[in-house]
């Protein structure tokens, strides 16, 4: 019996233990590893970023500075699947000079898709955003201030977007700014209410529960509800962000997202 | 000296008068169950573990008067999954990891705690859970986590004696409370998980001797082995030993019938839970209910829900037993809502398929043959399989009110995994799950794609914050007419349960779910009638109970056992 009341940490476990001893897995069954096309161009840069921070001084540039080791081969004879690559990163080899790492989610997920093409990458080849650049945009000719707020600075219309780099992958965000509607998280679901006594409150969800539900309205207000006082109660599942997909450039939208990326909450 | 004599002489007339009045649990007692209302005396109630009470006093109409009459609170972290033994006016309760406490029902107070010591190298799947105690005689059982069964004095709580259920360390423990009847304790293993073997066995409950056993897992040979097929291709990890470590394990209390002498055990998944590949066949007697001779332990029947599962559907529910009519003639019926998204009745007696249908949405399979098997309709890679892994609904027991004539079951509503098997070599005391799992949330425009990144139950879902909402599925208490499988009403959750159900004599159910909230509700329409914030998750089953013509209900919530009564 799995529960979700206890899943993770044996799966996770399993995982770790699991690999360090399976590694007759990739030969059997490559499929079990990520393709190309399942990860984003946003992710590779990103983790191409990352590799040069953290992988280069030992595995060098090219994936071959550990003896037995060649990442450019595109077989991880210790991680058959994703999950297992991030967990070597995670806990690394100590025995064999390896420290664990730790890096978030997001980072993880760009570091597993740059691994995963190196083979047929050029590094070269990426062009990474710039972040200081991207600040520009954020808060220029994108206008996100306007609805985002950032480190105690913007609109509180939106989803507050200081930690955003940290629980968001590259290809996460860039999708957010092109397909909105795809990247919501039901709990950021505008929401439009009309009580019992007619006054109308729109804003976002913020928690919910079967008899009340906890909203920030347009002004950031926090509003706890009980669901019986209100005549209309109605969830959106579009969402009011404008899709940015024209209206910055590929580069623009590179350093918008490089911008993004560094914003790691305190 | 004489100051002390004075405060014990004052403190033994101020006990309640059920402690001394208490007397010894005897399988008569515990066979006639129903005629002690005021007890509650088993996991499930009574034999037919229908959690129904014939208590009154409470009423649709005076619910909402309900007072908090006493909290206790444990003193250990984690899930609390225990259901309390209530006999005369003293219940009985486990905490985390194997303690009984004994408690006064009236007011909360502690009379002792036994502490059991379990093994350090102990590896137990899904949570240092333990779910109650049983109780015969004057000797209350409990299984442990290191896979022993104990007996303990229910005035002194001084262990009696204790034996070796399962080897420890290996993946075996004991989650369950124990079934006591005539004069022994049966016990199931857990530990699915980790490549058990499981097994059910029966134990003296006087000296902790072992009676009988039964393997879950058939050997080459036997009965049932025949559905452990041989490897077939090296493409994937093959298992020539795959039934030495198919797992089976029961991981709640069965039921039993005395006009039968039968025993009935919900059996779990097979290991590895997800990459059948290397299992081949239909795997036997894992995700099926048993029928087992109370005296000998041998097999009268089985049926198996799901024939070589691979989303880990176990079959992890209390065995229901319900008399009925069916098509006008009396039925001694089982009735069960499945982990697999499935409402079954069956004849207990034969074990014959008399209706399968599904109560939450299932695309794993499409209908059933004539002989009750599913069609199995398995999903292309990468889309959602519907139930998901939590299931349709899962270990929390479910209610049946003879007089509504319905069936109450916790049920997640409309949640999806993409499941994937993964090679998994079996390794003594290591997890053997073989899989790659992620749940299914839809696009708000495209429903059969995912959202990408979406947030997990396990870290967004076990937080007071709820990041799910319905996108991915909710909860409910569904009201099942058994003659026909249909739902007859639904008490909509916005987030999902695992709470138990109990039903009473004046048409209420009492359940909860893991916003905190404890709710009493119309058994008859499904209206909500009363609702209590806990404060914290419920994932355990409510009972009821009464003390001096006074009726109580009580459920865990977080970490503290609240008690509600109405004021005198």
């Amino acid at each position: 019996m799995t529960s979700r009341v206890f899943p993770q940490s044996p799966i996770l476990r399993a995982a770790v233990v699991f690999l360090l001893s399976a590694g007759f897995l990739a030969a059997q069954n490559p499929t079990l590893q990520g393709h190309p096309e399942d990860y984003s161009r946003a992710d590779i840069e990103y983790g191409a970023r990352l590799y040069s921070e953290h992988c280069d001084r030992c595995h060098g540039p090219n994936g071959t500075g550990v003896s037995g080791v060649d990442f450019k081969s595109g077989k991880f004879s210790h991680a058959a699947t994703d999950r297992q690559l991030t967990a070597v990163i995670t806990t690394g080899f100590p025995e064999a000079g390896m420290p664990p790492f730790k890096l978030d989610a997001a980072d993880l997920e760009g570091l597993v898709a740059y691994l995963r093409n190196m083979n047929t990458l050029d590094r070269g080849s990426l062009k990474p955003g710039d972040a200081a650049r991207g600040q520009q945009v954020f808060e220029g000719k994108g206008a996100c201030l306007s609805c985002h707020r950032v480190n105690g600075k913007g609109s509180r219309k939106a989803p507050d977007l200081s930690d955003i780099g940290s629980v968001r992958s590259a290809g996460s965000i860039e999708r957010s700014l092109v397909e909105p509607n795809v990247q919501m998280m039901p709990i950021n679901r505008p929401v439009h209410i009309v009580t019992r006594e007619g006054k109308t409150i729109d804003g976002r969800r913020v928690n919910e529960d079967t008899y009340t539900v906890q909203i920030a309205d347009q002004e950031g207000r926090l509003l706890s509800l009980q669901k019986s006082d209100l005549r209309e109660f109605t969830v959106s599942t579009k969402s009011n962000m404008p899709s940015y997909k024209g209206e910055l450039t590929p580069d623009e939208m590179s350093d918008l997202v490089a911008y993004l990326l560094t914003l790691k909450g305190q | 000296m004489k100051r002390f004599a004075s405060i014990s002489l004052t403190l033994f007339t101020l006990l309640p008068c059920g402690l001394n009045a208490q007397n010894p649990v005897t399988y008569d007692r515990l066979t006639n169950a129903a005629k002690e209302p005021r007890n509650w005396l088993m996991y499930g109630g009574n034999y037919s573990s229908d959690r129904f009470s014939p208590l009154t006093q409470i009423t649709p109409a005076n619910v909402k008067n309900l007072n908090l009459s006493w909290v206790y609170q444990s003193a250990v972290s984690g899930s609390w999954e225990s259901t309390p033994l209530v006999v005369d006016g003293i219940m009985y309760v486990t905490q985390r990891p194997n303690d009984v406490v004994a408690l006064d029902a009236v007011t909360g107070r502690v009379f002792w705690i036994y502490h059991y010591n379990n093994d350090p190298k102990v590896t137990v799947c899904c949570g240092a859970n333990n779910r109650g105690v049983a109780i015969l005689g004057d000797t209350l059982y409990m299984g442990t986590l290191d896979a022993h069964l104990v007996a303990i004095d229910t005035k002194s709580g001084h262990a009696i004696w204790k034996t070796e259920v399962a080897k420890s360390g290996v993946g075996y423990s004991i989650t369950l409370a124990p079934l006591a009847m005539k004069d022994q304790v049966v016990v199931g293993v857990g530990g699915g998980e980790y490549g058990i073997r499981g097994f059910i066995a029966a134990f003296d409950a006087k000296t902790g001797k072992q009676l009988w056993k039964f393997y879950t897992i058939p050997a080459p040979g036997e009965p049932g082995s025949e559905t452990w097929g041989n490897c077939k291709t090296a493409t994937a990890y093959c298992d020539p030993d795959a039934w030495k470590h198919g797992a089976g394990s029961a991981w709640v209390t069965g039921s039993y019938d005395p006009s039968l002498n039968l025993i009935y055990w919900g059996i779990g998944n097979v290991g590895p839970d997800y990459n059948g590949d290397q299992r081949p066949g239909d795997n036997l007697y894992t995700c099926s209910v048993i029928a087992l001779d109370a005296d000998t332990g041998k097999l009268k029947w089985h049926y198996q829900f799901t024939p070589h599962d691979e989303y880990d559907y176990d079959s992890v529910q209390v065995p229901l037993l319900a008399d009925i009519t069916w098509k006008g003639a009396p039925l001694k019926a089982m009735l069960w809502a499945n982990r697999n998204g499935n409402f079954y009745v069956l004849d207990r007696a034969t074990g014959k398929f008399l209706l399968g249908k599904p109560f939450v949405k299932v695309n794993w399979m499409s209908g059933f043959d004539d002989s009750g098997r599913p069609i199995q309709t398995p999903q292309p890679p990468g889309m959602p399989t519907y139930p998901a892994v939590q299931g349709g609904t899962n270990w929390y027991s479910p209610s049946y009110s003879p007089r509504t004539r319905l069936m109450y079951v916790s049920a997640w509503e409309d949640e999806g995994e993409i499941f994937g098997g993964v090679p998994v070599e079996y390794k003594e005391g290591l997890n053997f799950g073989g899989g790659n799992l992620s749940l299914f949330v839809p696009q708000a425009d495209a429903p059969t794609k995912a959202i990408p990144n979406a947030p997990t139950i396990p870290n967004l879902r076990r937080g007071p914050i709820n990041n799910w909402t319905d996108a991915g599925g909710h909860g409910a208490v569904l009201a099942i007419d058994p003659l026909t499988g249909t739902v007859k009403w639904r008490f909509r959750m916005t987030d999902v349960t695992d709470s138990g159900i109990v039903s009473t004599a004046s048409d209420l159910i009492f359940t909860g779910g893991r916003e905190g909230y404890l709710q009493a509700i119309d058994a008859r329409t499904g209206a909500l009638i009363w609702k209590q914030n806990l404060g914290a998750q419920m994932i355990n089953n409510p009972i009821t109970y009464s003390v001096n013509g006074k009726q109580y209900v009580s459920a865990m919530a977080g970490l503290s056992l609240f008690t509600f009564a109405l004021p005198n």
